[in-house]
């Protein structure tokens, strides 16, 4: 004998749908580890503490080069002479008063640091991200004929003043970036924490 | 003996009915053409991509400190390691050469068009994994070009409003480019992606032989049968299309061992010589080239160079570039024209499908250069006429004047 199966529409559609979503419930579920597990490991959070810099050795006009989570961060210790001069070129700048949040708040200023005469610039192009070579010279050189001094990108051409504020009509739509960071004392940079923000 | 252990097998399989629905007895129109031999060499190809990719995996190292290495053994030391790395380098370019062809093939013929929607949308998706495992298996040398085109292609990423930074980082899984996103990169290139394209493959030659192929006059083969229920104007696969494939992969094959032997580089396209260097996160090369076949895509990127809408030039490059590879799906619905073959379309059919070929190969000549004020403006003007291709199809492929198709395919 066949059992009688029981129509009961109602019951099944209030099954099915109770199935469903348990099983959504379920794979949202399963589905935390996955997603979870793209983000950066504990070791590669761990790699990108703050990088320390000595910088009293840094003479006006040169750079160096710290690495903070594997990208380069140029420090620039400013001569007094280009300091003066870098409006000069203010009417060339795509965004010359730093709008465009790439900077901590407080290096939103004229000289997009927080210490004036030394630029903490991530040298990473806003464009695709080549690292853009620092020419300190000022006037004539290969790509621009009244330059004031600052980094172009031999990638694509862009270029950005001493401050690290782009140009207008190149590539690159924003200012480099500026990291967080803060001066543990006179002559100790620390790249990756904003310390007091004063 | 034979006949007895096919009937055993097929007692339990339907072997021999699949045997002889998707090779021995499918009908093939008779007037295909040069053209319609890419699809088979495109199989020939996944194959040898699959057992060259194989074998390298033996050897390779996915790590950020022994990739380069690695590859270098294989060059140097591994028996024979440098032809098996050469045949999957050019194989990966051959593959490129090849589904451009196809595709092309089924843009001339209308082969897109009902019932074969599913069909193109099908091959769109290999193309776009294709893209993907080009992009992935590119990174794993781990030179100076696999790190830096990484850096480029996935910074496309972060320009996406508001949180594209975020996703960025999700997607590297760290604050770089590291040799944990290598590792993953290469968990795709092995395993996922090249499941995925099987997987999809297999469907899009079921789904073909389910719709039937197309055939340059674009005329349909089904109309006529004879007293068997077999379409008039089709031979079966076996022997016939069998013999002249085989022919064509002996010849494909000369071309493909010839690069493989003597010209590993292709002039530096096959194989780029800045990927000679092991990767630096510190220092760009001068110069950032995508391989040839991404080219015309990274023209397009390029040349956006203005803000719209407040969207920042880097995105609407992105976004323009995205859908330069995607347009591709929406051809079946764009075309209207009553016709399938440009030999019956009208003269803006042929004029817009002309100007298309002559777009793509400009942006990808423009897309391998340095870019200069006059190339940007050459790419902008050729990424509007490419995408014209596509965006006025539907007015001039329904407007203009078609010839008569005939009722049965025309032998010339």
């Amino acid at each position: 004998m066949q059992p009688k199966s029981p129509p009961n529409p109602g019951r099944r559609k209030f099954l099915i749908g109770a199935t469903s979503a348990v099983g959504a419930v379920g794979i949202a579920g399963a589905a935390v580890p996955f997603i979870s597990a793209f983000n950066p490991s504990a070791a590669a959070e761990a790699a990108g503490a703050p990088a320390v810099a000595d910088i009293s050795k840094l003479a006006p006009g040169e750079m160096i080069i710290v690495e903070w989570r594997g990208t380069p961060i140029y420090v620039v210790r400013h001569s007094e002479e280009s300091l003066n001069e870098i409006d000069k070129n203010l009417d060339r700048l795509a965004d010359p008063d730093s709008d465009t949040e790439v900077q901590p708040i407080y290096a939103k200023n004229k000289y997009r640091s927080r210490k004036p005469g030394i630029s903490v610039l991530s040298a990473v192009c806003t464009h695709l991200g080549c690292a853009p070579k620092y020419y300190p010279q000022l006037g004539v050189v290969d790509f621009d004929s009244e330059w004031q001094g600052g980094f172009f990108c031999p990638c694509h051409g862009s270029k950005f003043d001493l401050a690290g504020r782009v140009y207008a009509g190149v590539p690159a739509p924003d200012n480099l970036a500026v990291p967080p960071h803060y001066f543990k004392s006179d002559d100790i940079l620390v790249i990756g924490e904003d310390g007091d923000i004063a | 003996m034979v006949t007895r252990l096919m009937n055993w097998f097929d007692d339990r399989l339907p072997l021999t009915a699949t045997i002889e629905r998707h090779l021995t007895k499918y009908p093939a129109p008779i007037n295909m053409n040069i053209w319609y031999l890419a699809g088979v060499l495109l199989v020939v190809v996944l194959v040898i991509q699959l057992a060259s990719g194989i074998w390298l995996l033996m050897n390779y190292e996915a790590t950020a400190e022994g990739a380069f290495a690695s590859i270098q053994y294989i060059m140097r030391d591994v028996q024979y390691g440098y032809i098996i790395r050469y045949m999957h380098t050019t194989g990966a370019s051959a593959f490129f050469a090849l589904i451009y062809l196809h595709m092309f093939r089924g843009m001339m013929y209308g082969s897109y068009q009902k019932p074969r929607e599913l069909l193109w949308v099908l091959g769109w998706i290999t193309y776009v994994l294709l893209c993907a495992l080009g992009f992935t298996g590119y990174v794993l040398p781990w030179g100076q070009m696999s790190f830096w085109a990484a850096q480029v292609i996935l910074s496309l990423v972060g320009s996406i409003p508001f949180f594209g930074e975020e996703l960025l980082t999700w997607i590297r899984g760290d604050y770089l480019i590291s040799g944990i996103t290598l590792n993953r990169l290469f968990a795709f290139h092995v395993v996922l992606l090249p499941l995925a394209l099987i997987a999809v493959v297999f469907v899009h030659i079921l789904a073909l032989h389910e719709v039937g192929s197309n055939n340059p006059d674009g005329v349909d083969v089904k109309k006529f049968k004879d007293d068997d229920g077999v379409p008039l104007d089709t031979k079966p696969f076996f022997p016939y299309d069998v013999m002249h494939d085989l022919y064509a992969i002996g010849v494909f094959l000369i071309f493909f061992v010839t690069i493989m032997f003597f010209y590993p580089d292709g002039g530096g396209y096959v194989i780029e010589y800045v990927n000679y260097e092991a990767a630096d996160n510190l220092k760009t090369p001068e110069h950032i080239v995508p391989s040839w076949y991404y080219t015309p895509f990274y023209a397009m990127l390029r040349a956006i160079t203005f803000p719209l809408f407040g969207l920042s030039a880097k995105f609407l490059g992105f976004v323009v570039m995205a859908a330069g590879i995607a347009i591709f799906v929406a051809l079946p619905w764009l075309d209207r024209s009553p016709v399938k073959s440009i030999k019956y379309k009208g003269i803006y059919s042929k004029f817009f499908l002309t100007l298309f070929v002559i777009s793509f190969f400009v942006l990808g000549y423009l897309g391998s250069v340095t870019s200069t004020p006059e190339r940007t403006l050459a790419a902008q003007i050729f990424t509007v006429t490419y995408f014209a291709y596509f965006l006025l199809m539907p007015f001039y492929s329904k407007y203009e004047k078609c010839k008569p198709v005939p009722d049965r395919v025309q032998l010339s």
